[in-house]
């Protein structure tokens, strides 16, 4: 698998086109190296591939200067920085005591749809807004209107009836597309909720747009590769692949030339190339923000910024044009923006993925594949955005951890951890290997390398459901209803592994076949009806695809089997023999102890779910990836969940992505570190999501102290396999005291599964789960 | 774990679990094939240098009033667990360990009532390359002879009061045996950190304090002097096994007194936290 997708990659690699095509300059601004535009803007820069061909990486390789020092650099907020800051709070507030604050539901939203927005023109260095207004939300209708209505009508707003016509008589959506694509069997495995949360209603996110290469070449340059792109498709005979790819790349050009045009609203020419950092800031941005525009994507990461902005910073700094304040503000700003982008989501959606999330996912640290940190002074800026503005769940930090990494820089990155609960940290060390040293995190935990490679996202299955199929049979524990294929459930008056475990690997084959015909489905429609135009644009034309499937309930039924095995499991059948409880007698091993009978058991579940998956093939060839991760839905899950045989109870949430059930690692982190890392990334691709919770104690270790110990913790569960971790530092009183007062903590951060939510804004379900979480003491 | 109900959380309640054991007073088992365990916890950074296992083995000769471990007071009241089976579980930890500049603390309960188990599990931690910790009251420190404190890189001692009478109140026993062993690990240059619970009302008078502190001064093999705010987390045991707790109305100490105390600790010279 991992070679599968090396190869892949190496081999889009070779047909990276040049940016300067001889009959590619038409327009403005030429397409070749030595233009004046390009000569300007790229002044001082080390030469390289990078000027002939689109390739961020290798500017970044030939440019970048890593920074190895420590945090006492950093500048605080400006004044202008504070004064725009001041001006959103007030948003910030009404956001927490209504919700949605406004919308404009009768413009669907595009690049050029909205008028441009300011929050306070003249202290604003980076502009540009979602709307003509902050905190106001647009429609994105070619996803599923229905979704737009129904979001509109719980936000307390009418939806417009020449849009509802426009997208019932006129123009079909993807929502639309894909139920016309289903099948009975796939529409009762979403009712029965065993597969949920797919993006047949909704946009799929998890796709990275380059926004550098904006700032890098800008659009001129951009469109002249796409158009010597399009030569080669030109050449190609026309099969259904290919005429595909030439009216996707239509769009894509399309798409350029709208970025072009929205930017010039806000004053900015893009079509060049960005020429000192305060424009690198802005058109990277503006790349995200068309981005955002068009795509309601549940994700929507930034990517890899702040090491290639850096790049610009520092060319400015050497030449005087910049101060460190003034560096300092560029990211601040930046992350002010990236902190109010704002969907329109329905109730539903809320459910599943709590507090509003967009996964404005940014990436620092890493090394590259010469054994040279990527660590940048801005990428301590980006984390210092956490103290200058106070802790915030977006953009969600993810620092790749490597045992390598400058010893400073480990170190700032616990302390604002400690201070603020805001980063998550995943295993570059494991993850270089598979994604090169130019990967982003698309969400939570799927890497993917930047500009050529994306997903098709598929959300999860619930696998502790598709175990209790299994035990009855193909019928739900709770409705009755025969979903799975008949077969013969259990019988006798205790479970036998054996039998169990046949009869569960008969239902997850079923249940994998199910899943992929689904999201093939679907992501044929998304393509189809909802096509990330501009996303894409900033994608070389040939790229590697992965398809990513889920699975949630991973400890639930690693237990389950483990109880069933190691203790005595009696069913309990109602009146018409439907399995609806479990009596337990004898203790059983628990995942989460770092004891391998159990932990073995998890690891060939992902295993075992992950060669199902890959016998199907997929829409467009996309490669098999598997998470394990749950995000907020763990609770979600659960509720929809009867009882299970590790004895928990019909509605009782799930723990969220790979943790061990709440209260069953009982024997301290490391135990419960321990066994999550056993988990093989080889098979679980798109991310393994563990969260930590640390009762800050006012221990006897002195900060210093307690900080290297942190630093050699992660080091070693990373040593170990690890691949994530969500790391809170946190009291549980805190949180407590939080949901009887939200308004003394309207920015209290807490990490969930892959990210990081505003506690406040949590339902009261979610809060109570949260609490319920094993905390460590320190 | 039907075999290994020891595999709990050392928060978990254990009565009873081995009711065939020994009494723990007079225990002597020469071959440490068995131990009695209470339980064990994983990622402690407070029981001795880096990352640590600790090992909480059940059986205790004091009956300090403030113990928050009651359950470990008896053997029976652990689980029967074979040598080799604690030596697998320890080495499941061991890499990981290492790499934390960590290792193994056995704790309890009192481990030098299962002298022969403790000593064979520290030797088989020392073979794992990990460092090795005995916390301990110090009560039973005459049994441990020089092989034994072979295995051990730090004490953790103990020391619960200076004043006969306020020990004697505090824990049930004599202060004697618990002060000569000090002086052994001193003349032994044996690393150790001088433990102190601090019980308003109990332990906190300044005489019985300095009198530590004067002590452990001179003794150049002690590196921290450590003081242990009392806490109630350990209440709902002896209320659950119903034995009767003095200390229910008696408050944590509060922050000035934790300063008072250390204070003094080092005023005498001591390096205290």
């Amino acid at each position: 698998m991992a070679d599968e997708a090396v190869a892949a990659q190496g081999s889009a690699d070779t047909l990276k086109h040049p940016v300067g095509e001889p009959q590619a300059p038409r327009g403005r601004g030429g397409a070749s190296p030595d233009d004046a535009a390009s000569v300007h803007a790229w002044a001082g820069f080390a030469p390289g591939r990078w000027q002939t061909t689109v390739d961020v990486r290798d500017f970044i390789q030939r440019n970048v200067t890593p920074y190895d020092g420590n945090e006492t650099f950093l500048s605080g907020p400006s004044e202008r920085t504070k004064a725009v800051w001041a001006k959103l709070q007030p948003y910030f507030q009404e956001e927490i005591r209504k919700g949605v604050i406004d919308v404009d539901a009768k413009t669907p939203s595009s690049m050029t749809a909205h008028a441009p927005g300011y929050i306070d023109r003249d202290n604003e260095v980076v502009v540009g807004l979602q709307t003509d207004a902050p905190f106001k939300r647009a429609i994105m209708p070619y996803g599923g209107l229905r979704m737009v209505e129904a979001g509109l009508k719980a936000a307390g707003f009418e939806p417009d009836p020449i849009v509802h016509e426009t997208f019932t008589k006129y123009r079909k959506t993807h929502n639309d597309g894909v139920f016309d694509a289903y099948t009975p069997e796939i529409m009762a495995c979403r009712r029965s909720h065993i597969i949920t949360g797919l993006p047949d209603a909704y946009g799929r996110g998890r796709i990275i747009g380059d926004y550098r290469r904006v700032a890098l070449y800008g659009t001129d340059k951009l469109l002249a590769a796409k158009r010597g792109e399009r030569a080669l498709l030109d050449a190609k005979w026309p099969t259904d692949d290919v005429i595909r790819d030439r009216e996707e790349l239509a769009e894509q050009m399309r798409a350029l030339a709208d970025l072009a045009a929205m930017a010039k609203g806000y004053g900015c020419d893009v079509t060049r190339p960005a020429a000192d950092a305060r424009e690198a800031v802005q058109w990277t941005y503006f790349g995200y923000l068309g981005a955002i525009k068009e795509a309601n994507g549940a994700a929507m990461s930034i990517g890899r910024i702040s090491s290639f902005l850096d790049i610009y910073i520092e060319r400015d700094l050497k030449s005087g044009a910049l101060d460190e304040a003034g560096a300092q503000e560029l990211i601040d700003q930046l992350v002010q923006k990236l902190r109010i982008v704002r969907f329109l989501r329905t109730p539903d959606y809320d459910a599943l993925f709590s507090g509003d999330p967009y996964w404005a996912t940014e990436c620092v640290g890493g090394m590259d594949l010469n054994g040279r940190p990527l660590v940048t002074r801005t990428s301590f800026r980006m984390l210092h955005t956490l103290t200058n503005l106070g802790p915030a769940p977006e953009p969600n930090m993810t620092v790749l951890w490597s045992k390598q990494l400058p010893d400073g820089f480990k170190r700032y990155c616990i302390k604002v951890s400690a201070e603020t609960s805001s980063i998550q940290y995943e295993n570059d060390d494991l993850m270089r290997p598979y994604w090169g040293d130019d990967y982003g995190i698309a969400c939570c935990v799927s890497a993917m390398r930047i500009g050529n490679q994306m997903q098709f996202f598929g959300a999860r299955v619930n696998l502790a459901k598709c175990l209790l199929y299994a035990i009855n049979g193909g019928r739900d524990e709770v409705s009755g209803e025969q979903i799975g294929p008949a077969s013969t459930p259990v019988t006798g008056d205790v479970l036998d592994y054996d039998d169990v475990m046949a009869k569960f690997d008969g239902m997850m084959e079923w249940l994998a076949r199910t899943y992929v015909h689904a999201m093939n489905c679907i992501h044929y429609m998304h393509d189809k009806y909802y096509y990330e135009r501009l996303e894409m644009a900033l994608h070389d034309q040939q790229i590697l695809r992965t398809m990513a499937f889920g699975i949630a309930g991973l400890s639930v039924v690693a237990d389950s089997l483990s109880a069933i095995k190691h203790a005595e499991v009696r069913p309990v059948r109602r009146e018409d023999g439907l399995i609806v409880d479990y009596e337990i007698t004898g203790a059983y091993p628990q995942y989460g102890n770092n004891d391998d009978r159990v932990d073995a058991i998890a690891a060939d579940l992902v295993s075992a779910f992950m060669k199902k998956i890959r016998k199907h093939p997929t829409y467009r060839n996309a490669v098999h990836t598997q998470s394990v991760l749950t995000i907020t839905s763990n609770v979600v899950y659960g509720r929809h969940t009867g009882n299970t045989p590790d004895g928990r109870k019909a509605g009782e949430p799930f723990a969220p992505g790979a943790n061990p059930m709440h209260g069953r690692d009982s024997h301290g982190w490391l135990a419960s570190c321990l066994s999550v890392a056993k988990l093989p990334y080889a098979d679980a691709q798109d991310g393994i999501s563990y969260t930590v919770s640390i009762t800050p104690s006012l221990n006897r270790l002195d900060q210093g102290e307690k900080i290297k110990q942190a630093v050699k913790v992660l080091d070693t569960y990373c040593g170990q396999g690890g691949f994530h971790m969500n790391l809170n530092v946190l009291n549980r009183d805190t949180l407590l005291d939080a949901m009887e007062h939200p308004d003394k903590y309207p920015q209290l951060t807490i990490r969930v599964s892959g990210y990081a939510v505003n506690f406040v804004r949590l339902t009261r379900e979610q809060q109570m789960d949260v609490i319920s979480r094993t905390f460590h003491g320190e | 774990m039907a075999d290994e109900p020891w595999a709990h959380s050392r928060y978990d309640l254990q009565q009873a679990r081995s009711p065939d054991a020994p009494e723990t007073e007079g225990f002597n088992d020469p071959r440490g094939d068995f131990g009695w365990i209470h339980s064990y916890e994983t990622g402690s950074t407070l029981d001795g240098p880096g990352i640590r296992v600790v090992v909480f083995m059940s059986g205790c000769l004091l009956r300090c009033l403030y113990c928050h471990n009651p359950d470990t007071w008896h053997l029976k009241d652990g689980t029967q667990v074979s040598f080799e089976r604690a030596r697998t579980a320890l080495q499941a930890y061991a890499a990981p360990l290492r790499a934390m500049d960590g290792g193994l603390t056995i704790s309890g309960g009192e481990p030098l009532v299962q002298l022969h188990f403790t000593q064979r599990l520290f030797a088989a931690a020392k073979g794992m390359g990990l460092h090795t910790a005995l916390d301990t009251s110090g009560f039973l420190g005459a049994r441990a002879d020089d092989a034994y404190l072979r295995q051990v890189d730090l004490v953790l001692l103990d020391i619960k009061s200076w004043d006969p009478q306020t020990y004697r109140r505090a824990v049930g026993q004599d202060v004697r045996p618990t002060l000569q062993f000090a002086e052994r690990l001193a003349a032994l240059g044996k690393p150790v950190w001088v433990r102190f619970v601090l019980v308003p009302g109990l332990t906190d008078d300044p005489a019985n304090v300095g009198g530590i502190a004067r002590f452990v001064a001179p003794m150049k093999n002690v590196e921290w002097v450590e003081v242990l705010p009392f806490h109630q987390m350990g209440a709902f045991k002896w209320k659950a096994m119903g034995l009767t707790y003095e200390l229910s109305d008696t408050p944590s100490p509060s922050p000035a007194l934790v300063e008072r105390v250390l204070g003094q600790f080092r005023d005498a010279g001591c390096r205290a936290r």
